[in-house]
């Protein structure tokens, strides 16, 4: 399936937001997620079903002023 | 007197932005020697795995700091709003330094997009930090919105000028009088901060200033300085400027030779 995460195209297996992040190895819970633009809770990764041509950001604390 | 925002004391009237600094010790020391109980953070794309978002949150939860996450480089009232919950998530704090930026060159908000964004996201519980212009209308209509505290620029953002329009920033002190004000954006010098404190605003938001000087660290300790010496002016009543001298040493009882 062919996704959109963090703004570069990519194929993945996983069907849900959840198992995306365990397909790209995300660890931890210092990251935030949204799909299609809208923000996706942790509780609610697992149940977020991906989609053909779904845009997902993946984003974690960075400087900022 | 200790300054409260959203029922929270805070410790000191510098707020330190957390960008831009030579490397995450300096950064840290930074922090240390600005005496800021709080600084300004941001999420960002990171590729697999988080790493590097997960090292930098470490080391600013090491230094025992609250943090204000931004909505830098939002450009839409949705970008802020999705953004602003994401942040919640993350950095676990219902405080948002909320920006929408209206124009790519100036960055100067967008004030009609921060207002509904303020309002969307006051509606669902956050304590909003709008990051606005010295304008009397949006600063009423931010707080109809729903904050409770108001962050005007004294000029664009890492422009490094000071205070460019002192007299709009005395009649938003004027006007805003029991509202505490932050002055974000614009300062160059530890000057400038002492200048806007000594008007009467309630702290300074500073970032480039310090990352970006010869040495970061002791222009922290600079810009604390003059934050504080600027507020100590301010509770002591400055002397107005005249138009004419007034000779300091008195005129009776000088001698008179001729």
């Amino acid at each position: 399936m062919k996704l959109i995460v963090n703004g570069q195209a990519l194929d993945a297996k996983a069907p849900t937001l959840a198992e995306l992040l365990a397909e790209l190895g995300y660890e931890g819970d210092w990251y935030a997620t949204a799909l299609n633009s809208e923000f996706v809770p942790a509780p609610e990764r697992a149940a977020a079903r991906l989609s053909e041509g779904d845009r997902v950001e993946i984003l974690t604390p960075r400087q900022g002023g | 007197m200790a300054l409260a925002v959203y029922g929270t004391g805070l410790s000191s009237r510098l707020m330190l932005g957390t960008a831009q600094y030579p490397s995450p010790a300096v950064l840290a020391e930074a922090v240390k020697a600005s005496g800021a109980g709080i600084v300004t953070v941001s999420l960002r794309r990171e590729g697999a795995g988080g790493e590097s978002g997960g090292r930098f949150w470490a080391l600013i939860r090491e230094l025992g700091v609250r943090v204000l996450p931004n909505t830098a480089g939002c450009h839409s009232v949705k970008e802020a709003v999705t953004t602003a919950r994401m942040a919640r998530e993350v950095f676990r704090t219902d405080w948002i330094k909320l920006e929408v930026i209206g124009h790519h060159d100036t960055l100067q908000p967008d004030v009609f997009g921060l207002v509904e964004a303020a309002r969307l996201l006051a509606a669902e519980g956050f304590s909003v930090f709008p990051y606005t212009t010295d304008d009397l209308v949006v600063g009423e209509r931010l707080l109809e919105a729903g904050c409770q505290v108001l962050m005007p620029w004294c000029a664009p953002i890492g422009s490094a000028k000071g205070p460019v329009n002192i007299d709009g920033l005395k009649a938003y002190r004027a006007h805003f009088a029991d509202i505490p004000l932050i002055i974000d954006a614009g300062l160059g010098r530890p000057s400038h901060a002492a200048a806007v404190m000594e008007l009467g605003f309630d702290g300074v938001l500073l970032n480039t200033a310090v990352a970006k000087a010869g040495d970061p660290v002791r222009m922290a300790e600079a810009f604390a300085q003059a934050v504080e010496a600027g507020r100590l002016a301010f509770e002591a009543g400055p002397l107005e400027p005249r138009d004419m001298a007034v000779p300091s040493t008195p005129l009776i009882g000088r001698a008179v030779f001729s």
